[in-house]
């Protein structure tokens, strides 16, 4: 193990949250010198540790066949937790659908997550002074740009320059090529007026350094990566910051509040309780940098009452849970008759699609404000549990391709045949959206229920409005026209008003965003635009809480810019005195 | 007399003495508990939590389907997905085992499994005088033949196809994730290499190319 050269009774720093924002502060602060106490609920996580390792298994390695009954993305999906946690409950209130899904380990969920790493476009951080909807960022792409440049160059991203406004062009690894669906959804875009171009994903297909290797194309990413090849926090940030010898981990830190000083308001530093053995320990530190996810970060805030934050820390201004806003998501799936009959070959690539859509149209023209981006999916996957599911709604359908026409359903030799034609001739696609951020969708503290270690829950309320569910009608009506254009078979019915086309419950893609928003005025806003709480100079939140407004791409790239962007402010003003 | 030692088989409760303390009674269990012989340590398998080992060590130990339940299930798979000329049965390929281990890790299942199998024995008693295991391989595809195609099957053997196609795809998920359904849909992933587009043939096939 790691030595850690001292453990100071007070620490530069205390981070709570080992993912994305939290590795990134804690990989930027301990390199610069930083006496780093790194705080994670859950366990230690190495994707390299063959204790964890699901990769490269085969689903006759799990008892339920890689099934998602237990772990909700599947049984060797890297997410220790889900939806609901043991004796950890969240509440809602007036009829609000809302989900919430944590990791708890090391890296949180950036082990599991989907490698999309788009960065905001300039638009995205002016969209009030573009459709007078929500509020503009205090920042602009200029600002960023800079740190997104650091990020690909640190992390490594594959993609193309393709020079589409609003979609700014990284500094790119070369992309895989096209799978056979792809190809065919390339020929339909074309024909659809649909851009489908290289997606941009955070997984190495050449080499960046010696720490990290190359890719072997086994499209496990959700598994996490033994080789390192992906973007995980826990991998890519927390180990290689751990190795400095400036980083105290504390897995299983269970943080309940933020300490401050009565006198000066200021953090002081972390109190907590050890998950596992139920002990109280109190970290002091200088500085205090939440990142415990965007919830979750409110959450403390909300809790770290006292005479001087009568509403919480950084809450003088009313908006710390409020503002909460997750991506919109729709999808359909679609069979593709003339991919009946597949030549078989290894097809899997790397954990993901290799081409996407980007938003393509003007708002302006239609009648919803927000754009949404398409990812795709399908080809010849690795089996798992519900596999050749609902064969009897296909069978009866389509001819052999000797032109026989069967029954619906049946079973026998020729059942066999019937799942061996038609594998890998299906696609997916999904569209995921922005929404628009409102002060009434928020996540506030439940006054009554606390979780088993007695701290107070969060409660949230959250309603989709006709923005998001016109968005969903849209994609709707985009993917029957791609599917179409595919020559394809759409599955089951088309969504409709009912079912608000399908809408995901808020929660669901797990991008929520917004509940810590930064701002110039500190009675809109918690942070300033570094990141920094107006009410405490020395606290800061660099989770996706931080944004005012999401944009129609994952979150995921710009928690990294910005909290490198605040690490960076951190440092400077350590050495300024400032703070 | 020590207390431990007249508790060491037998506890008051057990002779059938109702009315213990609650106390009394605790304090029984908790002797007894001290004197059965420590568990064996919870190996955890790589990849799995500690949570997780324990619950499917538990599992492993719990027993749903019966016996006779199983021999009719082994019947059931192997007319689903038989042997043939690529590949061996779907009981050849572990799914009647993956089927016990399914139903106890997915309760939704339990019943209308349960149910079914009941509504199939008695289908065959009806029509044959004897279960289904005992039937003839012409009188099980009889039955078979009336419940396995959705489309065509009469309505009052409605609840029969819903549990032949449950059956159908517990099969399926059983034997295409098994090492013999893995190759005999001809899966070829699942190993390190290098991607490098779709093949020249396919390509060609398709009348696709990259640009």
């Amino acid at each position: 193990m790691f030595q850690i050269k001292e453990q100071p009774t007070v620490f530069d720093v205390a981070i709570i949250g080992s993912g994305a924002g939290g590795g990134m502060a804690a990989y930027q602060l301990a390199k610069a010198g930083a006496k780093v106490a790194l705080l994670e609920a859950g366990g230690y996580f190495d994707p390299a540790d063959p204790k964890y390792i699901t990769q490269l298994k085969w689903p006759y390695e799990s008892p339920r066949r890689g099934a998602g009954n237990h772990r909700p993305f599947g049984d060797f999906d890297a997410a220790w937790g889900g939806w609901e946690i043991e004796g950890e409950p969240y509440t809602r209130k007036n009829g609000t659908q809302f989900d919430w899904f944590r990791s708890r380990m090391l890296g949180g969920r950036t082990n599991h997550w989907g490698r999309i790493s788009l960065r905001f476009g300039p638009k995205d951080f002016k969209r009030k002074s573009i459709d007078g909807l929500g509020d503009d960022w205090p920042i602009s792409y200029d600002d960023v740009k800079p740190y997104y440049d650091q990020v690909d160059k640190l992390i490594g991203v594959f993609g193309t320059v393709e020079g589409i406004d609003n979609e700014p062009d990284g500094i790119f690894l070369p992309p895989p090529k096209p799978r056979l669906h792809e190809l065919f959804l390339k020929q339909a875009g074309k024909k659809a007026n649909i851009p489908v171009i290289p997606s941009r994903l955070s997984i190495l297909t050449k080499p960046i350094n010696d720490q990290r290797g190359v890719c072997f194309y086994c499209s496990q990413c959700s598994r996490a990566c033994q080789a390192y090849a992906d973007f995980s926090s826990s991998s890519v940030l927390c180990i290689p910051a751990i190795k400095t010898g400036n980083v105290t981990l504390i897995n299983n830190a269970m943080c309940r509040e933020v300490l401050t000083d009565p006198s000066t308001g200021l953090a002081t530093g972390v109190s907590y309780i050890d998950r596992e053995k139920l002990t109280e320990h109190t970290v002091k530190a200088k500085v205090v940098v939440l990142a415990a996810s965007a919830a979750e970060s409110s959450r403390l805030l909300l809790n770290s009452k006292s005479a001087r934050h009568q509403n919480g820390l950084a809450n003088s201004s009313g908006v710390v849970g409020r503002y909460l806003h997750d991506s919109t998501g729709a999808s359909r799936g679609a069979f593709l008759p003339h991919l009946m009959d597949r030549k078989r070959y290894n097809e899997d690539g790397v954990g993901g699609m290799h081409v996407y859509t980007p938003w393509w149209l003007d708002n302006k023209k239609l009648d919803f404000p927000r754009g949404y981006h398409i990812e795709y999916g399908g080809g010849m996957g690795m089996p798992s549990y519900g596999f050749g599911s609902g064969i009897e709604n296909l069978n009866g359908k389509y001819p052999t391709k000797d032109g026989v026409t069967k029954a619906a359903g049946g079973y026998g030799a020729s059942l066999k045949e019937d799942y061996r034609r038609f594998y890998g001739a299906n696609i997916g696609m999904a569209g995921r959206g922005e929404a628009v951020p409102d002060f009434n969708n928020y996540c506030e503290i439940d006054p009554t229920v606390v979780d088993k270690f007695g701290i107070p829950v969060l409660r949230f309320h959250y309603k989709w409005s006709d923005y998001e569910i016109k968005q969903a009608k849209h994609m709707h009506d985009t993917f029957e026209e791609m599917i179409h254009a595919l020559g394809g078979v759409a599955n089951g019915t088309k969504p409709g008003a009912d079912t608000n086309y399908g809408l995901a419950a808020p929660g669901r893609i797990i991008h929520e965003v917004g509940t810590v928003r930064m701002g110039d005025d500190p009675k809109t806003s918690a942070l300033n635009k570094f990141s920094q709480a107006h009410d405490a100079k020395n606290v800061f939140v660099v989770d996706g809480g931080s944004f005012v407004s999401q944009a129609d791409k994952n979150p995921t790239w710009t928690i990294l810019a910005l909290s490198m962007r605040a690490s960076e402010y951190i440092i400077n003003q350590v050495k300024q005195k400032n703070i | 007399m020590k207390r431990r030692d007249s508790l060491k088989s037998l506890t008051l409760s057990s002779l059938g003495i109702a009315a213990l303390s609650p106390q009394v009674a605790l304090a029984e269990q908790r002797e007894l508990e001290m004197q059965n012989p420590p568990e064996t340590p919870l190996k955890i398998p790589g990849g799995r939590t500690k949570e997780e080992a324990i619950r499917d060590a538990k599992l492993a130990k719990e027993k749903f389907l019966t016996v006779a339940e199983l021999a009719t299930i082994r019947v059931l798979v192997d007319i689903i997905i038989p042997a043939d000329a690529t590949s061996a049965s779907a009981s050849q390929a572990g799914v009647v085992e993956f089927i016990d281990f399914i139903v106890k890790d997915m309760p939704q299942h339990q019943t209308p499994l349960r149910g079914g199998l009941r509504w199939l024995e008695r289908e065959s008693l009806n029509r044959f005088g004897k279960g289904f295991t005992l039937a003839s391989k012409a009188q099980q595809i009889q039955i078979v033949d009336d419940i396995a195609y959705p489309e065509k099957a009469k309505p009052i053997y409605s609840q029969g196809v819903a549990f032949f196609n449950l059956m159908r795809n517990l099969t399926a998920s059983g034997f295409y994730t098994s090492k013999i359904g893995i190759a005999d849909l001809g899966y070829k992933g699942n190993t390190p290499n290098v991607w490098e587009g779709v093949p020249a043939d396919v390509l060609k096939q398709y009348g696709l190319s990259y640009d």
